[in-house]
């Protein structure tokens, strides 16, 4: 009774407002206004750092700005296609993902140890593990929206299963952090699906007691040393402590105003490795301060709970458990991605979304906010 | 069936907020701590960040400064710094490192032994980024090669600096020594005093001989300072400040180089060593050891070859003989030998003695040999010095006693270290009662005496203590400490000598009385130097010597044919001249130069001529 009433309140609150009519000419084209301009905002700041953390390349810039056109283009076909079709399509993007996956483990390509990429002719090079990311939330969304609700203990069971097969393919490539943010973005339909909180609570002890083992058995050497380095940088400052020593000497040298847009010392004087990718956002404590920072924290929180307003405004099941998932899992990227670069997460290679410089990740992340806006607009039928 | 559909999505839209907002919050919490974690680091610890930043960006580089340089008295430049060319890489920004070396191996040739040395330096005292030597002195054609294949060589260089040289070679090798490249324990050494640290910071060379390692504070000059912002990669974007190198003092030696080439060129096939004193300022004008050796091959590092062909020359040339060379000083020590009879009263000019070609001590069976078989007949004092009798001295030093000669003969500076910055010298040995007793255990012999009357048995002494007591006894005992220190950067040293006694003999005339007994060593009919008249130029006043090699044993007749080469006699030669206003002292050995007259002799009458028509015409 409360949810009909909150949904019917806030469409008829939008209705009184003085917007009515361009918002409904977004509306017809599937688009969430404020959300949009919210990631406007975001790319174009994310272009600016850019400009400073490549070292004034242009090219760079540039490219980049065509995989944010992309990544928009692909937003607004994806908030085109109606929910019901992602629902039929889920379980195939599901298998391909995992056949992309077999690939992977027996023909694919990388470097240092890793094997990421699949390289397959008239293709782009890319990494089935992006492929995943999208596809294991929708199925997991899929299958849990067809049960009913709260889920009961056996579903819950095999909707585990969906999310372990692809986990432990993208573990054994190897990679640690991708599997984790994958397997994540599946527990949270679980989560949102009202999994029971004992059931949250066991499992995360579960995982907490197999820690351990995974330490023993599971984790490769580097990742290892990513996480001894995180505890003690300082105990190798010329190799993998370099990364981390260097970062948290801009973030902290930055202070609350920063030293000006491209006046970074150890950005512009490349002692900050990665600065264009997955350390960005020292550039950006360097430069701009705390307050630079803080407006960017506060630009992802924004982001963010509009997703999630978005995703309580659905009102298909299936897409709320879908827009749930991708807005929490978009702000687990943020927070690892900040968290490792200020030093209190171990080095994985998460990008900051929509900041760092990376074609697949943007088009893949600008897709999911069109998936986003598809679930809140299209109507039931 | 539809209130119970409509009731299930109530509650499923409101399970599905709760958890939204539990998440929100969930959310809102995280990225507080974001947010404070970056408070934590941008205010908290901006301070020590902001300077580990300005650590990053600005480097204190020193510079070394110029070595200072080494003239002789006349001008002449005995030690300069020229530029080197240097093959560098940055291990860093070398992709493939084998492949490079093999690359530049096809290209100017790289050794085994470069190799090796590259990575033994690759591996010591580096800073990330700071490039490392892989060969030294590269010819312009090698330069050229290399430069033009510079694009497939990336992190591969070539850097100019100077490297000391030394431009007169051998001739100054062992007075001069030489600088070499710092190794790992001069770097101990320089690291624990602070001041020393800093200033050796820049520096590859440091001196590791003779004068350069003597003069090495002189030399080093002060370090200077270039604050320059670098990147990651240490490239230099620009220079803030910078404080100049002082470079270190240029120094004069009292070194003749006429003399010294002269002194090469007569020791040239010997084994050997002179020494040449100006008596008026104690300067050193030669000091030179034959067989010698270039000192430019050690500078940049001497090759394994050229070094053990050094190292197992049987003529040692590696040696010093003019420092570290201890002979026996045989008859040159008669004169002062004989003053310190005189002065001792134990004898006088008029007395005379028989000498039947032995001499043999009461309650004795030893028989102690003259050099001349069948003896010289009645001799004094002037005789036994002309014509080198050795019976009269062992007679009147048997008289006279090792208690009264062993400190008259200190006096003169034997047993003892008396040059102001000769570097390393041995002290020779001066025996004494006492001395054999602490070092031997054993008692002091009258047969000791004997031999010390002569100058053999255990005394032994440097070719520069023979030259400073020659100096000395030429000055009438006055003392002026020998040198080799002229001039600080043209301004004469005025370094204190130390304070030594001068030698007051009761009666002084027989100061001249000795002079006039040691020209005739050339001058008399039956001097033992009689063959330098040919080319007496200056009036010469000298003393022959031979020192044995082998000790002969009782009733065997010395014969120098049957005897090998090398266990021939030293040849030793003492002289200054002019005889009335001494100018120059000379100590010559020739190492089994056996008879002094003909070898020892004339390469100290040459340098004696030299510098005394040098200094006239």
């Amino acid at each position: 009774m409360a949810g009909t009433d909150f949904s019917r309140t806030m469409s008829e609150a939008s209705t009184q407002h003085g917007f009515n009519r361009s918002r409904a000419w977004f509306a017809r084209f599937h688009v969430d206004l404020i959300l949009l301009l919210l990631l406007l905002l975001l790319t174009a700041s994310g272009l600016l750092l850019l400009y400073s953390a490549s070292g004034q390349e242009w090219g760079m810039v540039k490219r980049q700005a065509i995989h944010f056109a992309i990544g928009f283009v692909g937003l607004i076909i994806a908030a085109q296609i109606p929910p019901r079709i992602y629902q039929r399509l889920a379980p195939w993007g599901y298998t391909a993902g995992l056949i992309a996956l077999v690939g992977v483990l027996v023909a694919g390509v990388g470097a240092k140890g890793a094997q990421r990429w699949l390289d397959l002719p008239g293709l782009p090079r890319f990494q089935p593990s992006e492929l995943v990311k999208l596809a294991l939330p929708l199925t997991v969304a899929w299958y849990m929206a067809k049960r009913p609700m709260p889920p009961k203990f056996f579903d819950l069971v095999k909707a585990m299963a969906i999310i372990a097969i692809p986990t432990v393919m993208i573990l054994k490539q190897p990679d640690l952090g991708t599997s984790i943010l994958v397997s994540t973005s599946g527990l949270l339909v679980l989560f949102f699906a009202g999994m029971s909180w004992r059931l949250i609570f066991s499992m995360i002890a579960l995982v907490g007691a197999s820690l351990p083992v995974m330490w023993l058995y599971v984790m490769r050497d580097y990742q290892k040393q990513r996480v001894l380095t995180l505890l003690d940088p300082e105990s190798d400052p010329l190799g993998a402590g370099w990364n981390i020593i260097q970062s948290k000497t801009a973030i902290g040298s930055g202070g609350i105003e920063g030293k000006g847009f491209m006046q970074g010392t150890q950005s512009q004087l490349e002692f900050l490795p990665e600065s264009h990718t997955d350390f960005i956002i020292a550039v950006l404590a360097e430069e701009l301060g705390l307050i630079g920072v803080l407006a960017l924290l506060t630009l992802y929180f924004l982001i963010i709970m509009r997703c999630l307003y978005l995703s309580v405004r659905c009102e298909t099941l299936f897409g709320r458990l879908l827009s749930g998932s991708l807005a929490v899992t978009f702000f687990i990227y943020v927070f690892v991605n900040i968290g490792m670069v200020s030093g209190i997460l171990p080095v994985v290679g998460v990008p900051l979304p929509l900041v760092s410089y990376g074609g697949t990740s943007v088009v893949s992340l600008l897709a999911a906010f069109g998936m986003l806006m598809s679930m809140s607009t299209h109507s039931k039928k | 069936m539809w209130e119970h559909s409509f009731r299930d999505k109530s509650a499923e839209r409101s399970l599905f907020r709760s958890r939204a907002i539990t998440l929100a919050i969930i959310i809102f919490l995280m990225l507080c701590g974001l947010g404070w974690r970056m408070v934590y680091l941008q205010i908290d610890l901006h301070e020590k960040y902001r300077d580990l930043s300005e650590n990053n960006r600005i480097q204190l580089k020193p510079i070394a400064p110029n070595r200072g340089l080494i003239y002789d008295r006349n001008g002449v430049l005995l030690a300069e710094n020229v530029p080197s060319y240097s093959l560098t890489l940055v291990p860093e920004r070398v992709k493939d490192m084998e492949q490079t070396i093999s690359y530049l191996d096809k290209l100017i040739g790289v050794s085994e032994r470069h190799k090796e040395q590259f990575d033994k330096r690759r591996k010591y005292r580096r800073r990330p980024f700071e490039p490392v030597v892989l060969r030294h002195k590269l010819s312009e054609e090698e330069i050229a090669k290399v430069m033009v294949n510079r694009t497939y060589l990336p992190g591969v260089d070539v850097e100019a600096q100077l490297v000391r040289h030394y431009p007169q070679g051998e001739s100054f090798a062992h007075v001069l020594g030489y600088v070499a490249r710092i190794n790992q324990k001069e770097q101990n050494r320089l690291d624990q005093d602070p001041d020393k640290k800093r200033q050796y910071s820049a520096t590859r060379f440091i001196g590791k001989l003779g004068i350069e390692k003597r003069y090495e504070a002189d030399l080093h000059g002060q370090v200077g300072y270039q604050k320059v912002e670098t990147n990651a990669r240490g490239r230099i974007l620009q220079v803030i400040e910078q404080t100049d190198p002082i470079p270190g003092d240029d120094i004069t030696l009292h070194l003749d180089t006429r003399l010294q080439q002269l002194a090469e060129q007569q020791l040239k096939g010997r084994r050997g060593a002179l020494v040449a004193i100006e008596i008026a300022s104690g300067g050193i004008l030669s000091l030179y050891s034959n067989p010698s050796y270039d000192p430019n091959l050690f500078v940049t590092g001497i090759s394994h070859k050229d070094y053990s062909a050094l190292r197992d020359n049987p003529d040692l040339p590696l040696f010093d003989r003019t420092r570290r060379g201890q002979y026996p000083p045989a008859s040159p020590l008669k004169p002062v030998l004989g003053l310190g009879m005189i002065d001792a009263g134990t004898t006088n000019w008029d007395e005379e003695i028989d000498d039947q070609g032995w001499y043999q001590l009461p309650n004795d069976e030893r028989i102690y040999r003259d050099w001349k078989r069948k003896g010289h007949g009645m001799v004094d004092m002037e005789d036994a010095i002309v014509e080198s009798c050795d019976t009269y001295f062992y007679d009147v030093a048997v008289r006279t006693g090792v208690d009264t000669l062993s400190p008259f003969l200190s006096q003169f500076g034997f047993g003892r270290d008396m040059t102001l910055d000769v570097n390393n010298a041995l002290r020779g040995l001066l025996p004494s009662r006492e001395w054999k007793r602490r070092k031997n255990r054993s008692f002091w012999y009258a047969g000791d005496t004997v031999n010390l009357g002569i100058g053999q048995g255990f005394m032994l002494a440097t070719p520069i203590q023979l030259a400073t007591a020659t100096a000395v006894l030429a000055n009438r005992g006055k003392w002026v400490t020998p040198r080799l220190i002229y001039a600080h950067n043209d301004e004469l040293d005025e370094i204190p000598h130390p304070d030594i006694e001068d030698i007051q003999l009761k009666d002084p005339k027989n100061w001249d009385k000795m002079f006039k007994a040691m020209s005739k060593v050339i001058t008399g009919t039956h001097g033992t130097a009689r063959r330098l008249l040919n080319n007496l130029q200056y009036p010469i006043a000298g003393k022959t010597g031979t020192a044995q090699v082998v000790g002969i044993k009782q009733d065997e007749e010395y014969d120098s044919e049957a005897l090998k080469e090398r266990l021939r006699d030293h040849a030793l030669f003492i002289a200054f001249a002019p005889v009335k206003n001494p100018a120059i002292a000379v100590a010559v050995v020739v190492e089994n130069g056996e008879s002094a007259g003909k070898t020892a002799g004339p390469i100290a009458q040459a340098i004696i001529n030299e510098y005394l028509g040098g200094a006239e015409g």
